[in-house]
């Protein structure tokens, strides 16, 4: 099974029922998935942090939303983690396809790479780590935890993950 | 019309909707008029009513969702209209009351107050159910007028606040309290 496949049916059967999604070239498999199957409601937004709101609004109404994006959005989506999120105790899923580290080519792309694991401690937001085909158990361990504890985690995807086909 | 007589006739127009109030002055004058336990306040995230709304809209598709929007707001998350639009939410109305200011840091003017023109953003977003409203009288009637559907309503209004209190909510209170209102059948 390839990498997009087995994450694709991870998700799927970890509970989430809404992705809220801006693409990056190394989600194009996971998003031509989510489109072909129709499995799980998608929604493309416009701005990651558009889709913090629309993700809130979904879990006051009992869903289970997670957000794909690029690590590039997690900047964009700092003030509503906090007084969004953290102010109501709102617990959301970013599954972040994590650019400008290990394999970049792109220069733009290595700022924001860097700081992300770190912009991510601060904002009190667990990680877990997804690198190879192996670990994508890991993203069932991330919704636990975010079930139990009430708490927005995030998943990092990183370019091994892909690497390993 | 001021923003508060806007909320009041918006209030004497609604039975059962769910209402979530844009962050500020709007939310406490709202909370003033009339708190519920269907009201949902925004208290920061300036620019989000609109798409945390639509969340809700697509997660309860049997019930009927109300933005309260204001027009500084909606210039920041312009995006989230043709998100809204091309979903198309069949239980969602998203009014905007556009008093072409920003009304809770001072009344500095917003670009609707010279050339930008809302209703238009939102025809060329996808809005497909576009109301104008510029007298109070209007609100009433043509709230109640609205039927199933996704509709933009922009409320135009002159800038200026109601003297009221703050809402003495906790945030999560508010979260706690609403989502129990709505679960309810
Ligand atoms: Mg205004």
């Amino acid at each position: 099974m390839t990498a997009d496949l087995k994450l694709y049916e991870e998700i799927k059967n970890s509970g989430i029922d809404l992705i809220l999604s801006l693409p990056c070239i190394l989600l194009k498999g996971i998003l031509t998935l989510i489109n072909e199957k129709k499995e799980i409601q998608h929604i493309p937004i416009t701005r990651e942090e558009e889709g913090v709101g629309i993700a809130a609004g979904a879990y006051l109404g009992g869903k289970t939303p997670a957000i794909l994006m690029q690590n590039s959005g997690l900047g964009n989506s700092v003030n509503a983690i906090k007084s969004l999120l953290e102010l109501y105790r709102i617990p959301i899923i970013f599954i972040i396809s994590h650019r400008g580290v290990e394999g970049e080519r792109i220069p733009a792309q290595i700022p924001m790479g860097e700081l992300t694991p770190n912009l991510l401690d601060i904002l009190n937001i667990k990680k877990f780590i997804i690198d190879s085909i192996e670990n994508i158990k890991e993203l069932k361990k991330a919704i636990n935890f975010n079930k139990k504890s009430k708490n927005s985690v995030a998943i990092l995807l990183k370019r091994s993950l892909w690497n390993d086909l | 019309m001021k923003r508060y007589d806007a909320i009041k006739k918006i209030m004497e127009s609604l039975t059962v909707e769910i209402i979530i109030c844009n962050l500020g002055a709007p939310s406490r004058e709202l909370y003033n008029i009339e708190d519920r336990d269907e009201n949902f306040y925004m208290l920061g995230s300036m620019g989000l009513v609109s798409s945390l709304s639509f969340g809700l809209a697509i997660s309860k598709p049997n019930k009927k969702i109300i933005c309260i929007d204001g027009d500084g707001s909606i210039l920041m998350n312009l995006g989230s209209l043709s998100t809204i639009a091309n979903t198309n939410p069949q239980n969602l109305t998203l009014i905007v009351i556009d008093n072409s200011s920003y009304g809770s840091t001072g009344d500095q003017k917003t670009y609707t107050n010279y050339k930008t023109k809302l209703d238009v953003i939102a025809k060329g977003a996808g809005f497909e159910s576009i109301v104008v409203i510029k007298e109070a009288e209007e609100i009433m009637p043509k709230l109640k007028n609205l039927g199933v559907g996704c509709h933009f309503v922009l409320i135009k209004v002159d800038p200026g606040n109601a003297q009221v209190e703050n809402i003495p909510l906790k945030p999560e209170d508010i979260r706690i309290r609403f989502m129990k209102a709505i679960s309810r059948a």
